[in-house]
């Protein structure tokens, strides 16, 4: 995925993220949530972004998608959607691509819908800020993309506000008005986690059957391996603000090359185990983002930390045209303790 | 009541004990009222709405279930923090169901009370040490002298730094705050923990340092858990017994893997399906129950079978049975009852699913 | 809405007698003067007194002085309906007075609340969107003085700076607009400024920290994810929701007004209903005192009626039944 390995020339690109740093000036210092970051994403795949929280999946892409500014953080890198750089943008030109060539649903569907406007006038809205639609025509394409999302009576619905909606159908507003404009790329920042795990299914379905329809690019952001497990083709693991590991789906729950991935791995109850080992959690705490560990940032945690791990950041690096990681162990080493450490519980 | 009476097998094989709680026909109400002086009832939610459990001593006893089910008001229940409404609640075999506050203050030492968000429930102002020590003060059980020994030795226990008695909440992380949160029900030494969604708020590594703690706990002290989360991995992981509970009402009991290999309860299927696992070839493999809808409102909960209105199950024998698509009218007008079937497992389902209806073998 | 509405009012009903009651109680029960003495004017004979008192059914038991005092308020007296009786002090029916009265402050009320209300929401929004900036920093400090200046203070200044100073504006004093409709204009000013600084002050800051939360709620992100203008967002989506919440009280404080703004009225010698109790307190004139606590109290009470309606527009989460 990060590699510049040959790649079917029929993929389109369609974002590629190069370099990309985000840093917060806060009172008690710098707060580094995004160090250095590159990932690509073609066109029509669905990425699995997996992280703790502060491992800097989220600001990543709220980044991509222009919520967070130079005004509240020092941006570096680029971040190229279909070959322009969105970062060198002026803000009117880069609104044009929010909500039209990208949108972005949020965890909290609950807070995320204004409460003082029907649920069809915030489509309708997200609508005219990119068409020239008419006020019927726009309302009427509202009402459809409620009906595409499985609200059932949707012109009914389309008049009532938020409060009236159930968890689960605010989740379902918040992508009718995210494909409202058939954009290019949905970014989905833990859609499901504040949902109860049977309307979970439900929306996970619905993202997935959209995805066909609408031939759009997927990211997934979730703390979920399971989620990931199930919906994604690529999945890319961060943690501090890097990325540490970034495969096909099959690499990382088979295949896994970095300590953190088999330590989440390990660490997560499994529902299809029948003797219940007791878990393997990585000891300590996620480190702070004001003073990341020198070196490889998981070194403190690590249960096969080098003298190296302290001094040196290990590079993301491929070990073949799809599966890269950025650990310091050899990929020999690497495999023989996934064999047999990590698989042998799994 | 005989249905549930059979003890988890015991490592020794010794005969089943009496349970450490029972639950019988336990109903909580709350009136919907209107009005500011003269109120009238318009309604009530049906939040726990005819429950029997029992929990054994040294078992862990999972509660499982989707927002509204009831399962955190019948943890309040069990602590009488909410009055029953109906149902008797013994424990160690005492009826404790009407105590007075003054009587509940012995039983209160034995039962004690994890929550999910250790963050709200610990007193910003305080000191960590102080609130350990709470419980000691509240019941007298240790003299004042020996009090910052006994709360550093818990703190030590739970894996927190004896040395940070004197820090606040807010320099602690998540984890370690529910490590606060541990020790402080641990300080009486209870015989029975209710865990509200302890893990729930945590990152999935430091949810296995819980977890794990949470059991070590278990073994050194002989504790007997109910353990509530709306995550099934982490109530099968934790748990000897699983009740599933929808709107107010249990459907299913069973042991962990027994659970998750046969549900009966075509509710506990669906919940069971539409876990992510995190295994892409296992999930490929799964059975996909996708539930249609929301849960009805516990206000005005479906008749006969709670679960009818949205019961696959209940549509499928229908329309074997020549009913057109709708659920069988046996599920919309009679409420089942609580049925064996494996061995521990009982499941309240007119039409329960058959062995391996959901995981196909691997 | 017709059942909540019915409802409310019969509290707001029940409000007044309670609150007539306390001053009544404070007043008459325990006096600081004996009204009869106060009415039978200088040096009078104990007979003379007993007489007035008789007449005035100042012998009743209290309880029976509360409840034709309610009579009167609610069923009229011989000067017409609302009977708000008669003063001991002026020897004349109240009404007429405390009518015209209201309508000075009313003026002197809803010119400052205008004033108000523009000046503070547009330096909070200003400031709210400069968060941290000079704007912020000089609207702030304008927050901070307006707050901390008494008014009594600011009155006398201004009057001094304006009137004697510049002399660009008139004394003190009240020219009703059907006299002179500029003269009024002028009088008025300066009472209106005086009087709005300290609540644009407040609406100022309150304005700027609802708007500052508003902002960093998940539904701006939302709006913004959407790819709304910046000017959309603020002006659409933040400031509807950060402005709910100064409607209800800007009902409260408006109303609070209409009972009088006291050192306005005084500093600026404006015949109000604030002076109008001062006045009748000093001298333990109760018919006038609770003349004025009964529009006062209908005031604040109509006022938050009037926003509690306003607001189920406003929040479509709040339904009233």
């Amino acid at each position: 995925m990060t590699d510049g390995g040959p790649r079917p020339s029929s993929v389109e690109r369609l974002l590629e993220v190069r370099n990309l740093k985000v840093h917060f000036p806060t009172p008690d210092g710098v707060v580094k949530a995004v160090n250095d970051v590159s990932f690509v994403i073609d066109a029509g795949e669905t990425l699995g972004v997996v992280g703790e929280s502060g491992s800097g999946k989220s600001v990543t892409f709220l980044t991509v998608m222009g919520l967070v500014t130079s005004k509240q953080a020092r941006i570096e890198g680029e971040i190229l959607f279909r070959g322009q750089d969105l970062l060198r943008l002026p803000a009117e030109e880069l609104r044009h691509f929010r909500g039209k060539r990208m949108g972005m649903v949020f965890q909290d569907a609950m807070t995320s819908l204004h409460p003082f406007y029907t649920v069809g006038e915030q489509i309708v809205e997200a609508i005219r800020a990119h068409e020239r639609a008419g006020k019927k025509e726009a309302w009427d394409r509202a009402v459809d993309m409620l009906d595409l999302v499985g609200i059932p009576r949707p012109a009914e619905r389309a008049r009532q506000y938020p409060h009236e909606y159930s968890g689960g159908m605010r989740q379902r507003v918040m992508i009718a008005m995210a494909l409202a404009l058939n954009p290019d790329l949905l970014i989905a920042d833990e859609p499901t986690t504040a949902l109860d795990v049977t309307v979970q299914a439900q929306i996970l379905e619905l993202i997935d059957r959209l995805k066909q329809e609408f031939r759009m690019a997927v990211v997934l952001i979730t703390h979920d391996l399971g989620v990931v497990a199930e919906h994604c083709d690529h999945i890319q693991v961060m943690y501090a603000g890097t990325i540490v590991e970034s495969g096909r789906t099959r690499d990382i729950y088979y295949d896994a090359h970095h300590p953190y991935t088999w330590g989440l791995l390990q660490s997560i109850p499994r529902l299809d185990s029948d003797e219940d080992e007791p878990l393997q959690p990585i000891k300590g705490l996620p480190p702070s983002l004001i003073f990341v560990p020198s070196g490889c940032p998981f070194h403190p945690r690590c249960p096969h930390v080098m003298d190296v791990c302290r001094e040196v950041v290990p590079p993301l690096l491929p070990s073949d045209g799809h599966h890269s990681s950025a650990c310091h162990l050899s990929l020999a080493e690497k495999e023989r303790i996934f064999r047999e450490q990590v698989l042998e519980r799994a | 009541m005989t249905l549930l009476d059979r003890t988890p097998a015991t490592a020794d094989g010794r005969p089943p004990r009496t349970p450490l709680l029972r639950i019988e026909g336990v109903k909580k109400h709350f009136p919907i009222t209107r009005g500011v002086i003269f109120q009238k009832k318009i309604g009530q939610v049906h939040a726990v709405d005819g429950i029997d459990l029992d929990v054994y001593p040294g078992e862990t006893l999972g509660l499982v279930g989707e927002t509204g089910c009831g399962k955190s008001t019948l943890a309040r229940l069990i602590l009488k923090v909410y009055d029953v409404t109906e149902g008797r609640l013994f424990f160690d075999g005492d009826d404790y169901t009407n105590f007075s506050r003054r009587k509940m203050r012995p039983l209160r030492r034995q039962i004690q009370m994890v929550f999910q968000d250790p963050y709200a429930s610990l007193n910003p102002r305080k000191t960590v040490g102080s609130i350990i020590a709470d419980p000691f003060r509240i019941h007298g059980s240790v003299p004042k002298g020996k009090i910052k020994a006994n709360v550093q030795e818990l703190m030590e226990l739970v894996g927190l730094n004896p040395e940070h008695y004197n820090r606040y909440p807010h320099e602690f992380s998540g984890g370690q705050r529910q490590r606060i949160g541990v020790a402080r029900a641990l300080a009486l030494r209870p015989r029975l923990i209710v865990c509200d969604e302890p893990v729930s708020a945590l990152d999935v590594s430091i949810q296995a340092q819980i977890i794990n703690l949470l059991e070590r706990l278990q073994s050194d002290f002989g504790l007997t858990y109910i353990f509530i989360a709306h995550d099934l991995s982490v109530v099968k992981h934790v748990s000897d017994r699983v009740a599933v509970m929808y709107l107010g009402k249990v459907v299913e009991i069973a042991g962990g893997s027994t659970l998750y290999r046969d549900p009966k309860h075509p509710y506990t299927g669906a919940l069971l399906s539409a876990v992510p696992i995190p295994d892409p070839d296992l999930s490929a493999h799964k059975k996909r129950i996708v539930l249609e809808g929301d849960v009805p409102s516990p206000i005005d909960p479906p008749s006969g079978c709670r679960f009818h209105p949205r019961c696959p199950r209940s549509r499928e024998v229908a329309a074997e049975a020549g009913y057109s698509d709708q659920p069988h009218p046996q599920c919309r007008e009679e409420e089942p009852a609580l049925a064996p079937h494996h061995p521990g497992q009982v499941a309240a389902c007119h039409f329960p699913l058959a062995d391996r209806a959901v995981i196909e073998a691997s | 809405m017709g059942r909540y509405l019915v409802r409310r009012l019969l509290w707001v009903l029940l409000l007044l007698v309670l609150i007539t009651l306390f001053t009544f109680v404070i007043f008459f029960v325990m006096p600081p003067t004996d009204p009869a003495i106060l009415f039978a004017g200088r040096a009078p004979t104990p007979r003379l007194i007993a007489q007035v008192r008789e007449s005035l059914g100042l012998d009743e038991p209290a309880y029976m002085q509360y409840l034709l005092f309610l009579r009167r308020l609610f069923l009229g007296d011989e000067y017409g309906w609302p009977g708000f009786g008669f003063s001991f002090l002026t020897r004349s029916p109240i009404k007429p007075v405390l009518f015209e009265r209201v309508l000075v402050t009313f003026q002197l009320a809803a010119g400052a609340a205008v004033l108000w209300l523009v000046v503070g929401v547009v330096i909070g929004i200003i400031s709210a969107l400069n968060r941290g900036k000079v704007a912020d920093r000089l609207a702030m400090g304008f927050a901070l003085l307006g707050v901390s200046a008494p008014v009594f203070w600011l009155g006398l200044m201004g009057l001094w700076v304006f009137w004697q100073q510049l002399e660009i504006l008139p004394g003190t004093g009240f020219v009703p607009i059907t006299e002179d409709p500029s003269q009024w204009f002028l009088h008025m000013i300066l009472p209106w400024s005086v009087l709005a600084l300290l609540f644009a002050a407040f609406y100022a800051r309150m304005v700027r920290s609802n708007l500052l939360e508003t902002l960093s709620e998940d539904y701006i992100r939302t709006a913004r994810a959407k790819g709304l203008s910046e000017r959309k967002v603020v002006f659409k989506h933040a400031l509807r929701s950060s402005l709910t919440p100064v409607v209800s009280l800007f009902g409260v404080d408006f109303g609070q007004l209409l009972g009088g703004a006291i050192i306005t009225e005084t500093v600026f010698n404006l015949p109000g209903l604030g002076t109008y109790v001062v006045r009748a307190t000093g001298n333990g004139d109760l018919s006038v005192i609770l003349a004025v606590v009964v529009l006062a109290g209908l005031g604040v009470a109509i006022m938050s009626l009037i926003v509690d309606v306003l607001y189920a527009f406003l929040d479509p989460r709040i339904k009233y039944a």
